[in-house]
């Protein structure tokens, strides 16, 4: 029992996160200080709301390609209204992009399970689509800091026992998703439906419809963590978190997520974005020029993929090689 | 997949009648109806050097999409072409600094993308990893590295007779690229269509646990499609560094859904198997003329990304729609 915890990609991961921040600490001390530490966690939340998502996406198999646009297109609708109407609650700005979010998705999850379209398709085509309607809509403007108004920029940025509220919304997401993922019917379902979707039919499973629900997730989380970004950099325009899906895709990865569907964690899908997190901030502090983190990144989700291949192998005696990966 | 009823026809349709119901022709009826409403919609549209100057549209494109074609047939798919672009046409600027002359650059150009496509080609038959994420790391990977070489600079100063490539005209307004293009349709479609390696292609899409027992190598086979797709991201890496005289690390960004789309839009079915390259050849003229069309009304770039995301998602939802009435 104690072994097989050690050996797991969780523990693989802590240990790489606690290296790394080691080998920042013998230069740079004052990285690992307790509040800078919570300035990287805080920095790194939304790739954790999104990553969440992504991991129960590509649990069942699917992918969303779509989540930065998504993201974009959701926090220009929130800074628009908020605009518009600037008496607008944060409490129904915060209701606005999740069920914004959560249609969106819901839209890349109905082509997928009624159509049947392959979700990289769908997902590759609504990124674009997306990313174009926040230009139709904001004409190519941007919203700054001094339109938006006070309550709807310090919502994010409040304090609460010491953390901002961005933090915190990435905690609660993560408890709440570590029990529906462990506990409830829906979080065994989208293992399930990645693991073995023919099984999980005679079990009683729509696979499609669950990899619906799984988009609409990930969807509401974009959505929610669109208002957020919004809001804590007090900026919306047609081009925000551009290409932040492939970060995204690299947390799962790097969290030991199988493209494969069927293997996944939130906890994992928490570290692969925190190692990111920690890459990220280190950067800059080590004196690397910014340039380097996508090729990083790149670099991150390759390694961890083959890692991740590594690990999963197959043991035993092959008597019938298959020449396809997994169908 | 679900048990669906086949009933068997009195007799098989003339090889006329499949023809004219083909893809292909639906296609072609298309490219002629954007064309006629082309002509109409702006007095611009029938000049023959703005034609001309419309084929640089999807010359380039077109190029990538005949490899990515047959690796799409094969059953993999190629994110990273894009980023190959990026790689290599920032090799050949840095080669320029050097003082490397036209044929010097050409090689560098098509070394690179040949090297970028091995490096794909390996990881995803060497170690058996999953196309998609392979390609979705080495896609920053690639764009990366040309980020930390180039950071936000810019490499121009290419010899003048590297020009030709993406400026020269062979006879009155026939450009060379578009020679180019032509000659490259005509040798993709006789390797696929004519020759025993195509068929293998066909072959592994449709089964590849089936093509490996009848004595194709699989991987082999993959192995080339990468490099070939490696190969023609190298040649129109050259092509478009040459129209453009100078390269930036953001060169031909988000290209890879556009070549995507031209593939799936002629006909190749995402998920393997089947598709032809005059599919392909006419969905490049396709989507050529609508961006031409669209630009000479002066829509924006990023609303005529909303109309390819939309084209892509809907080639491939129509057909399922029209199934599904029709039962």
């Amino acid at each position: 029992m104690l072994r097989a915890l050690l050996k797991s990609r969780e523990m693989l991961l802590i240990g790489a996160i606690a290296l790394l921040l080691a080998i920042i600490s013998t230069r740079f001390p004052a990285f690992v200080a307790p509040s800078n530490l919570a300035d990287v966690f805080n920095d790194t939340s939304p790739l954790i709301l999104l990553a969440i998502g992504q991991m129960i996406v590509i649990l069942t198999k699917c992918i969303d390609l779509s989540v930065a646009a998504n993201l974009a297109l959701t926090g220009m609708v929130v800074a628009t209204i908020n605009v518009i109407a600037p008496g607008v609650p944060v409490v129904v700005i915060l209701l606005v992009a999740v069920a914004l979010g959560a249609l969106l998705g819901m839209f890349n999850g109905v082509l997928v399970w009624k159509l049947g379209i392959p979700p990289i398709v769908v997902t590759l085509g609504t990124m674009t689509i997306f990313r174009g309607l926040v230009f139709l809509l904001s004409d190519g403007k941007w919203v700054n800091s001094h339109e938006m108004s006070a309550a709807f920029k310090a919502f994010p940025r409040t304090e609460l026992l010491g953390l901002p509220v961005l933090s915190w919304i990435a905690i609660i997401a993560v408890l709440i998703f570590a029990i529906v993922m462990t506990r409830t019917t829906l979080g065994r379902a989208f293992y399930a439906a990645g693991g073995n979707p023919h099984a999980a039919t005679y079990a009683g499973i729509d696979v499609g419809r669950t990899q619906f629900w799984a988009f609409t997730i990930s969807g509401g989380l974009a959505g929610l963590t669109g208002y957020l970004w919004v809001a804590r950099y007090a900026v919306a325009y047609v081009d925000i978190a551009g290409g932040f899906e492939l970060d995204v895709v690299a947390a799962c990865v790097i969290g030991g997520v199988s493209i494969m569907g069927g293997i996944g964690s939130v906890g994992g899908a928490l570290l692969g974005a925190l190692f990111l997190g920690v890459i990220k901030n280190a950067l800059p502090v080590v004196n690397i020029s910014p340039f380097w983190q996508l090729a990083i990144s790149g670099g991150a989700i390759i390694i961890a993929v083959a890692l991740n291949a590594q690990a999963s192998r197959t043991k035993g005696r092959i008597i019938l090689k298959d020449a396809e990966h997994a169908s | 997949m679900s048990i669906t009823d086949r009933t068997i026809p009195d007799r098989l349709q003339s090889p006329l009648e499949r023809r004219l119901k083909s893809w292909e022709s639906l296609l072609l009826l298309v490219a002629i109806a954007i064309f006629v409403a082309n002509s109409f919609a702006t007095p611009y549209f029938l000049n023959a050097w703005n034609l001309s100057d419309a084929t640089f549209n999807f010359t380039e494109k077109a190029m990538i999409a005949f490899a990515m074609a047959l690796l799409i047939i094969s059953g993999e798919i190629d994110l990273s072409v894009a980023s190959i672009i990026a790689l290599a046409s920032t090799a050949m600027g840095a080669a320029v600094q050097f003082g490397v002359d036209t044929p010097g650059l050409v090689l560098i150009g098509l070394g690179v993308g040949v090297l970028c496509g091995a490096f794909n080609g390996l990881l995803v038959t060497g170690l058996g990893l999953p196309s998609i994420v392979v390609t979705i790391g080495t896609m920053s990977l690639f764009r990366g590295i040309s980020y930390i070489v180039l950071g936000d600079q810019a490499y121009r100063g290419y010899p003048p007779d590297f020009a030709f490539f993406g400026q020269g005209y062979v006879y009155w307004v026939i450009s060379f690229e578009f020679v180019l293009f032509a000659l490259i349709a005509l040798i993709y479609a006789v390797i696929l269509h004519k020759t025993n390696f195509g068929r293998a292609v066909y072959a592994i899409g449709n089964n590849a646990t089936g093509a490996l027992f009848s004595g194709i190598r699989v991987g082999r086979v993959k192995f080339i499609l990468f490099l070939l797709t490696g190969l023609m991201s190298g040649v129109a890496a050259i092509c478009l560094t040459s129209r453009l005289g100078s390269t930036r690390p953001s060169i031909a960004f988000g290209w890879e859904l556009e070549i995507v789309t031209m593939v799936v839009l002629g006909g190749v079915s995402i998920l393997g198997g089947s598709g032809t390259i005059p599919g392909v050849v006419i969905a490049a003229f396709v989507m050529g003329l609508v961006t031409f069309g669209l630009g000479l009304l002066n829509v924006p770039g990023i609303v005529m990304s909303i109309v390819i995301g939309a084209l892509l998602i809907s080639v491939i939802a129509l057909p399922q729609l029209w199934h599904r009435w029709r039962r």
